[in-house]
């Protein structure tokens, strides 16, 4: 009788570890599966955009012939006399990116040395946080802070300066856009190995001369690709531009007037009244398509610069 | 034999952080000789050889207290330029560290560095720097080439040139050999036993055959005490503590 019961429970035992065991398998299945169909979902995302852009696009060039589009300097789709040259909001792109460029890449680079190489580690942990909080601010509390106090700032100093101009649009996209270069660039810097710096100190160097002469260098690829990131990161910025760059396609250098991008474009028909399944309508697609590949391009590029910087120092 | 003394340790105590490392180390280093460091694996070989151009500045949390006379100057003294006298120290490290540039440049790194930009003055001596880490008939042809697809034991030879360039007058080595195979570390000892007609050497070795092959002198240290310093031959022959015999015979590495 008590042996039994003994081999009765030590059958249940084995029972209930099996089915444990298959519960648990049965887990890992379904985790899997799960896992496969969120990582599934974000491709089919990305294709689902790519197909809706180019069947826009090659729907809207049935229409608009590619030549006309690329060399074209005006852009009225809403007019009577229509136009579609994408040069005039590629040129408002353009020129809001070199600005905010030319305020990120020097004081992201300069920021980056010294958080690499000059910072204490005490130093270090106070400044990034701080920089990266720049980065945390939402795009459009940027946008009407180019709009209500930058753009007034700079009338006093530049009296023909328009309300809505690229120049203040592009410098606070430029702040905007410093954490990612400094971050970016800061994290090349510090992968150069420390042999280097040491057998630059061995010759007689002085900090400055470690700095720019052998780590800066060593990490030339690493910043540039920081720096291409940034760019496509400007040529895609919307809601500064939108906010503060003005809605006035124009085929122009000067930043000191009313233009516009190809992402505030696309935001001001969406926004609109524009009948979908026009013509005019498929134009932000068009814009889509433009922005996507010359973001892609550079990001590509960028990603191969990474990747070449890695394989020499790892 | 009376020799000039370049080099003179005075009392060396160093601490990272609070873990002391060397203890009262009192070593002189003669000019125009090969003086061997020896010691088991974490006595402080590196510590002490990184004390004599302050390398070990670079550390964090890194404490130093006793002198280093080079030639009579303190070089922890109070205001002493150490960037200025490590051009007159020179250093060459366990790993090969080549700078990512070309072969040329990683030579004229430490001359175009002193403001010198006299286009020949900087080729004639990258040619007699070559010449003299023996490397200058491998790369003759190809100086324009990135010193990094040179091999390991090509790589130590620039480094080597490299630190020769500058016209040091003591040159440090350590552990130059240890990521490089048989063959290149021939070339290595046979380079550092021509170079100390003209130079002052004091290279860190692991390997006790290297060290009775190259050097003049040799300084055994044990857990951050120099246990003994002497003629390279005398060491070897007749050491004469218990603990220097233990670790030639190999009793512990
Ligand atoms: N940066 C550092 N921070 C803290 N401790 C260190 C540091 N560098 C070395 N040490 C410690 O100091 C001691 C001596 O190190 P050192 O590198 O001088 O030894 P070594 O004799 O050169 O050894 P090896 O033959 O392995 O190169 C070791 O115990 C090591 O752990
Ligand atoms: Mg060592």
């Amino acid at each position: 009788m008590v042996g039994n019961r003994h081999a009765c429970s030590l059958y249940l035992l084995i029972w209930f570890m099996l089915k444990r065991n298959n519960i648990v398998k049965f887990k890992e299945a379904l985790i899997e599966r799960l896992l496969l169909c969120c990582s599934l979902l974000s491709v089919l995302t990305t294709a689902g955009i790519i197909w809706v852009l180019l069947s826009e696009t090659i729907g809207f060039f049935k229409h608009v012939s590619v030549i006309d589009f690329l060399t074209d300097t005006q852009w009225t789709p809403m007019f009577t006399n229509k136009h579609f040259g994408i040069l005039s909001l590629l040129s408002g792109t353009l020129v809001t990116t070199f600005i905010a460029i030319a305020v990120a890449v020097p004081l992201g680079l300069i920021s980056a040395t010294y958080l690499s190489e000059y910072a204490t580690d005490k130093m270090r942990h106070i400044i990034k946080p701080l920089l990266e909080i720049l980065a945390a601010v939402p795009t459009v509390v940027y946008g009407y802070f180019a709009l209500l106090f930058v753009t007034p700032l700079l009338r006093q100093f530049i009296p023909g300066l328009s309300g809505f101009n690229a120049l203040s649009a592009g410098l606070v996209m430029g702040i905007m856009i410093i954490p990612l270069v400094s971050s970016l660039s800061e994290d090349a810097m510090h992968a150069v190995p420390m042999g280097l710096r040491e057998g630059a100190y061995a010759l007689g160097s002085h900090k400055i001369q470690v700095a720019f002469k052998i780590v800066f260098p060593a990490a030339l690829s690493g910043i540039t690709a920081a720096v291409i990131l940034a760019v496509s990161r400007a040529i895609g910025e919307t809601m500064i531009v939108a906010i503060a760059a003005g809605q006035q396609p124009k085929f122009t250098v000067n930043p000191l007037v009313p233009i516009e991008t190809i992402t505030a474009y696309i935001v001001q028909i969406s926004l609109g009244d524009t009948p979908h399944g026009t013509l005019e309508y498929s134009t932000i697609f068009v814009c889509g398509t433009t922005l996507f590949v010359i973001t892609f391009f550079l990001n590509v590029i960028s990603f191969k610069l990474k990747r070449r910087f890695q394989e020499i120092y790892e | 034999m009376e020799q000039e003394i370049i080099i003179q340790i005075k009392d060396a105590n160093s601490f990272y952080g609070a873990k002391q490392i060397l203890k009262n180390v009192t070593l002189n280093i003669p000019a125009q000789t090969v003086t061997a460091l020896m010691g088991p694996s974490g006595c402080g070989k590196s510590t002490l050889i990184r004390c004599l151009n302050r390398m070990n500045d670079l550390v964090p949390r890194f404490r130093f207290e006793g002198n280093v006379l080079y030639k009579g100057i303190d070089l922890y003294g109070k205001d002493v330029d150490i960037t200025d006298l490590r051009r007159e120290i020179g250093m060459v490290f366990q790993k090969p560290n080549p700078f990512p540039k070309s072969i040329y440049e990683n030579v004229a790194y430490g001359i175009r560095i002193q403001g010198i930009a006299n286009r020949e003055f900087i080729d004639g001596i990258v040619e007699e720097s070559l010449k003299r880490a023996a490397l200058w008939d491998e790369v003759k042809d190809r100086l324009h080439e990135s010193a990094l697809s040179l091999s390991g034991g090509q790589q130590q030879r620039i480094c080597i040139a490299r630190a020769l360039a500058v016209k040091p007058h003591v040159i440090l080595f350590d552990e130059p050999c240890s990521a490089l195979d048989p063959i290149a570390t021939a070339k290595i000892e046979e380079l550092i036993t021509d170079l100390k007609n003209n130079y002052t050497i004091i290279v860190v070795t692991h390997n006790t055959a290297q060290a009775a092959r190259v050097s003049d002198f040799t300084a055994f240290l044990y857990l951050g005490d120099l246990i003994e310093y002497g003629p390279t031959a005398k060491i070897f022959t007749v050491p004469q503590d218990k603990r220097t015999e233990e670790y030639l015979t190999g009793k512990f590495g």
